[in-house]
């Protein structure tokens, strides 16, 4: 049987999308920019700091790294609740993706950073500066330079991941299609948009990253 | 009394001795040119005189400081010890006037405005006015070394150290980075360099050691060591007949 297409019958839900598109955006935005900090951290922590430090770093990155980010979100809005700690979906969503950039950004971060010439770090003990203030100000931005690129794709597999948090009932954009098909049962047609939207997402996305790199970075 | 002291200091990597007791004194506004074949632990020590290699025993006192006996902090030393490197290690998401501000404004914390003003006349200084805005990557290699240079003058050290700093050169280029040097010593600097240029280290030199096998082998005045090495080793390494 040959379906024909209908989108006229989304039309009626088109704020719902919307408003799980301006959700997706927004968890993305701000798990990013969180998950990158805590990603800086973790990498100043493996090669700067303490060894205590890095040693506990390594012990985050492995255990996230190497189990499936369901688990991980569904540990935190259902198993954490055990513990007394109960959150609500949107905040569950967003913590289970700064853990989870967090982890990748580390080890990422972490290769820029020793990617940096041991010269430079040399040329900044000569001139009497401390770790941090090596690490801060020599080190920090090139490593992010070496790296950006593979820091970007991460980004955006963190925003596609983030469809994920739609199992806990945070109302993102996934969310918001499997909302409207069990509503219309348009499903062919809304998984058409979810998909389109998540496209040009992810371009505008990579579009942002490329320009936030070209204004931060130096030519040349 | 010397500015720079060095007192039978010994260094070994595992059971391979690089350093075998070498002493060397090094007064106020002396130009000491350390040559020797690779491996004969120039660099080596070099880099103990600011605290970038340890040695296990003998001393090295700069200004009175003690180096490595892990009661001088060395960030205090090293306000006072410059250092210039091979491969000029610039850094490279700095153009050449924020090198030379980074270490003033963020260590001495000195005004930003002031900071250029010392780093813009540094970089005259060098010849090379007009590239404060430059990156490293738009720097020819004579050009980023002389940057370096003006890098670390600005934290006024007391003594500089140059560690090779023209062996990464194309060799039309070396003469722009010695002549820069050779101001420096003219105006008093005092400077320590490890280096392959002979006829700098004769010229501009007012002391001359020779490294041989760890050890100082032979030093004096450069022109009387070049004139007439006292040893096979350093006739043989500069040569001349014996």
């Amino acid at each position: 049987m040959i379906q024909h297409l209908n989108f006229g019958d989304l039309l009626p839900y088109w704020d719902v999308f919307a408003r799980g598109l301006l959700f997706t955006i927004v968890l993305t935005l701000t798990s990013t920019v969180a998950g990158l900090t805590l990603g800086t951290a973790g990498a100043w922590a493996r090669t700067f700091g303490p060894r205590w430090a890095g040693a506990l770093t390594r012990a985050y990155v492995e255990i996230i790294r190497n189990t499936p980010f369901i688990v991980q979100l569904f540990f935190i809005f259902f198993g954490l609740p055990a513990l007394g700690v109960k959150l609500s979906e949107n905040t569950a969503a967003f913590i289970a993706m700064v853990v989870n950039l967090g982890a990748y950004s580390t080890e990422i971060i972490r290769a820029g950073i020793e990617a940096v010439p041991k010269g430079h770090l040399e040329a900044g003990a000569s001139l009497a500066m401390s770790r941090w203030e090596i690490f801060r100000h020599i080190v920090l931005k090139p490593a992010i330079m070496n790296v950006y690129p593979a820091l970007s794709s991460q980004i955006i597999i963190v925003m596609l991941g983030s469809a994920v948090v739609s199992q806990i009932s945070a109302e993102d954009l996934t969310y918001a299609a499997n909302y409207i098909q069990s509503r219309n049962f348009r499903a062919f047609e809304v998984y058409i948009v979810a998909a389109l939207l998540y496209l040009l997402l992810a371009i505008g996305l990579r579009a942002l990253l490329r320009g936030i790199g070209r204004a931060i970075f130096p030519k040349g | 009394m010397s500015l720079v002291s060095i007192r039978d200091v010994r260094k070994s990597y595992g059971a391979q001795e690089v350093l075998k007791g070498v002493s060397l004194d090094t007064g106020r506004g002396d130009v000491v040119a350390i040559i020797g074949r690779s491996g004969s632990g120039k660099s080596t020590l070099l880099r103990c005189i600011n605290g970038l290699e340890t040695y296990q025993s003998g001393s090295i006192t700069v200004d009175g400081m003690a180096v490595g006996d892990g009661k001088t902090d060395l960030r205090t030393l090293r306000r006072h010890v410059g250092m210039v490197f091979q491969q000029f290690n610039l850094f490279p998401h700095l153009t050449a006037g924020e090198n030379i501000m980074l270490a003033p404004t963020v260590v001495v914390k000195e005004q930003k405005g002031e900071a250029r003003a010392v780093a813009e006349s540094l970089l005259e200084k060098v010849g090379l006015a007009g590239k404060f805005d430059a990156y490293p990557s738009q720097l020819s290699g004579g050009q980023q070394q002389r940057v370096a240079i003006a890098r670390a003058l600005a934290m006024r050290p007391t003594v500089l150290l140059c560690d090779e700093i023209t062996s990464a050169l194309d060799p039309e280029l070396v003469n722009e980075v010695l002549k820069v040097v050779e101001r420096l010593a003219s105006e008093g600097m005092t400077l320590i360099l490890v280096t392959h240029e002979m006829r700098f280290a004769r010229d501009v030199g007012t002391k001359l050691v020779f490294m041989h096998q760890g050890r100082v082998h032979e030093e004096g005045p450069p022109k009387a060591l070049f004139g007439q090495p006292a040893t096979p080793e350093l006739a043989q390494f500069i040569g001349v007949q014996p």
